[in-house]
């Protein structure tokens, strides 16, 4: 079998918190706490879950935008997470990210034609000068914006816009994973449709890996491979597009599905509503992190820990409610 | 009653290749206790709509003109210092972007705390206490100890929620959200959704609510206003624009949403697209605005731009073509 793309291995990233005036007794947030899985070239998986659960921890540790406090992050076969930073910098072109917040992630000052010639300048992508200001006038195309905007400044631009900026910008590093955080969440419908038919073209050409975190289920339903959704900094539940969206197994992964409002007005859903404690990743409950609001809790959930096991070829389930099911290592 | 009235209202912009006209000539009003969606195309002017409401806009290079009659009073008339205690005590707004509405370097307790002080008149304790039931109303946990973090230190939809509860802190009678929820997962989303619905039943808020989210309009919204390329295309009450959509950009928008559940049942298939691109603002437009990408556009729609005209009940809209009357489900 071939070596996927990229492969997390029980990855933790726990931030510390100072607690006290003279910050001296240190608390951790467990942002992320213990996460894996693979990403195949030409393949997206979705990281959804609620806010605060880590996605976008995930996310950042992959592009190594802190140091990860244990576990292995390993594109193609090499592991990023420790390398030198030599190594690194082909890795950082190979892996691009579209930031959930596009304005903090735009530098104000810059116009947009430097901000998308950056990467393929210092990746020595393009052949001569021509060559860039091709690229550059193509990738606005590409996210269909004006070519005039090019001399405009972030902040002269509406939301979506730009957000479609900072697409173009990772395109431009013609990379083989981007990291999406809600990247197209910011967009109207028609334009979010072009941007993901388009990264749906990409993939199908040139193999582009996705790891697309959303909150938008309806897009991550059309266009993902597979999901994997986080509670709490754990993935819960990880399966195929089809077995999500059509007999999810978690709890967690039930409730949420079930709250997703439809376009049409007056509409009749029965949304499960979680009652109890939201927990907080300072403290995480014992045993199951879902125990404090799931409905079918039940004593053992309060003790002891689920582990992922496969309840079917690609699905792995933690629950205790999936107990015949053989656990799997990882 | 009209809580609010917009009229004419042009928000323009001077930059180097010319006069962005953003904002260009829209009329609106939302009554007391009423909640209107503004729906359209990324760009469109929605933003800088609201802002232009809260007087937000950077003058120069922005400017605006028209009329905005709140509560009987010309907000645009206002001095700063009457706009300033208007703002975030009568009308409050959700910022799209929170990082770009959050202080940096001020804990997020501290920034919900001042807008108690300045606003309701708390001492420093009560709006301490007050902070933190704001933070635990909008459902974050452990709100004790989040009331001393940084918003860097949050994750986005967190950062989006102390936003909220900034701006429901002091009831505000108007309430501007815009794209209050893109961050947050479906079941926070709801809590914060029905949090919004809560002021309004309490306080008789109106409610602006700005969203690409075709099914949280559904859910909250009565009445709707699709903006296209700066103007006003069409509005109706929200059953009777989904149900029959008569401008064909409102069409090509709801043609357009992907529904949960759609592509499990055949293969998947591409989304759909409104093809071309809005025009540019900067230039004159004759004719229709949407000319250049509608499917229907003759010679008439090219010189001439249609008015807004009623086509239904209550429902109107910007197009030489669109039926009128009541049409079959
Ligand atoms: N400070 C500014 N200077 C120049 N142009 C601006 C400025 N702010 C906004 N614009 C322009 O005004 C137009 C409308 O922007 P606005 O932010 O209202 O869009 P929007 O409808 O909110 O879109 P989105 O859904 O993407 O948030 C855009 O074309 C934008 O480029
Ligand atoms: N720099 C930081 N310092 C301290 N805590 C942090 C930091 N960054 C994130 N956290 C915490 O880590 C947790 C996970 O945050 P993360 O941003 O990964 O969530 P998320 O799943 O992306 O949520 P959302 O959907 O709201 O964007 C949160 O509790 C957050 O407060
Ligand atoms: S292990 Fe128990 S608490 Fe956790 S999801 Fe399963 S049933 Fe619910
Ligand atoms: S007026 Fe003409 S171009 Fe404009 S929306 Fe109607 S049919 Fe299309
Ligand atoms: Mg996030
Ligand atoms: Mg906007």
């Amino acid at each position: 079998m071939s070596v996927p793309l990229l492969q997390v291995n029980d990855l933790k990233k726990h931030f510390p918190i100072n607690k006290g005036l003279f910050g001296r007794q240190t608390e951790f947030v467990y942002a992320v706490d213990g996460v894996s899985f693979e990403i195949a070239r030409g393949e997206t998986l979705s990281l959804v879950g609620e806010s605060g659960c880590g996605k976008s921890t995930v996310g950042r540790a992959i592009l190594r935008l802190f140091e990860i406090t244990s576990g292995q992050v390993i594109l193609d076969g090499q592991r990023i997470d420790d390398a030198a930073p030599g190594t690194m910098r082909q890795m950082r072109r190979r892996v691009q990210v579209v930031f959930q917040d596009p304005f903090s992630s735009l530098n104000p000052r810059m116009r947009v034609r430097d901000i998308l010639a950056e990467p393929i300048r210092n990746f020595g992508l393009a052949k001569s000068a021509e060559d860039l200001e091709v690229r550059v006038t193509s990738l606005m195309d590409t996210v269909r914006l004006p070519r005039e905007a090019l001399n405009r400044r972030p902040h002269e631009f509406s939301g979506g816009q730009r957000q479609r900026i900072g697409i173009a910008r990772a395109l431009a590093a013609e990379p083989e994973l981007i990291v999406c955080d809600e990247a197209v969440s910011a967009l109207d419908v028609s334009v979010k449709a072009q941007i993901v038919n388009l990264l749906q073209d990409l993939q199908r050409e040139f193999g582009l890996a996705l790891l697309f975190i959303s909150h938008d289920l309806a897009i991550v339903e059309h266009m993902t491979h597979r999901v994997a959704v986080m509670y709490l900094g754990k993935i819960v539940e990880l399966a195929p597009r089809r077995e999500i969206f059509a007999a999810p197994r978690h709890p967690y992964t039930k409730a949420l599905l079930s709250a997703v409002p439809l376009p049409e007005p007056g509409a009749q859903r029965n949304p499960i509503i979680l009652k109890g404690d939201v927990p907080s990743p300072i403290n995480p409950p014992k045993g199951c992190r879902f125990h404090t609001r799931c409905p079918f809790v039940f004593d053992r959930c309060r003790t002891e820990e689920p582990t992922l096991r496969a309840t079917g070829p690609e699905q792995w389930v933690a629950c205790h409610l999936e107990e015949a099911a053989p656990a799997v290592s990882g | 009653m009209a809580l609010l009235e917009v009229e004419n209202l042009q928000t323009h912009f001077r930059t180097p290749g010319g006069i962005n006209r953003a904002v260009d000539g829209v009329s609106f009003h939302v009554n007391e206790g009423e909640t209107l969606a503004i729906v359209g195309e990324s760009g469109c002017g929605k933003s800088v709509t609201s802002m232009s409401l809260m007087r937000l806009i950077p003058e120069p290079p922005g400017r605006i003109a028209g009329s905005i009659r709140f509560a009987g009073r010309d907000l645009l008339k206002l001095s700063d210092r009457e706009m300033r205690a208007i703002r975030g005590n009568d009308i409050s707004m959700i910022f799209q972007e929170p990082m770009t509405s959050l202080n940096p370097v001020l804990t997020v307790g501290r920034q919900i705390r001042e807008t108690l002080m300045i606003h309701q008149g708390l001492d420093k304790q009560a709006a301490e206490a007050h902070a933190v039931e704001m933070l635990t109303l909008v459902g974050i946990p452990e709100p004790k100890r989040r009331v001393g973090e940084y918003p860097h230190q949050l994750s986005g939809g967190m950062r989006q929620r102390v936003m909220i509860a900034v701006a429901l802190a002091c009831n505000p009678k108007l309430l501007i959200a815009d794209e209050p929820t893109t961050a947050l997962d479906v079941t926070i989303q709801a809590q914060i959704l029905k949090l919004m619905l809560d002021l309004k039943r309490r306080v008789g808020a109106a409610i602006i609510l700005i969203t690409h989210d075709l099914g949280v309009v559904a859910e909250i919204a009565e009445r709707v206003m699709v903006m296209y390329a700066g103007r006003k295309v069409e509005e109706a009450p929200v059953a009777e624009l989904f149900r029959s959509p008569r401008h064909p950009y409102t069409q090509g928008l709801l043609g357009a949403v992907p529904k949960l559940g759609s592509s499990l049942a055949g293969t998947a298939t591409r989304l759909a697209e409104i093809p071309g691109q809005v025009p540019d603002l900067r230039k004159p437009i004759t004719g229709c605005v949407f000319a250049g990408r509608c499917a229907l556009a003759t010679d008439l729609c090219r010189q001439y731009a249609p008015g807004l005209e009623e086509k239904g009940p209550r429902h109107i809209a910007a197009c030489h073509y669109a039926a009128k009357g009541a049409i079959a489900a």
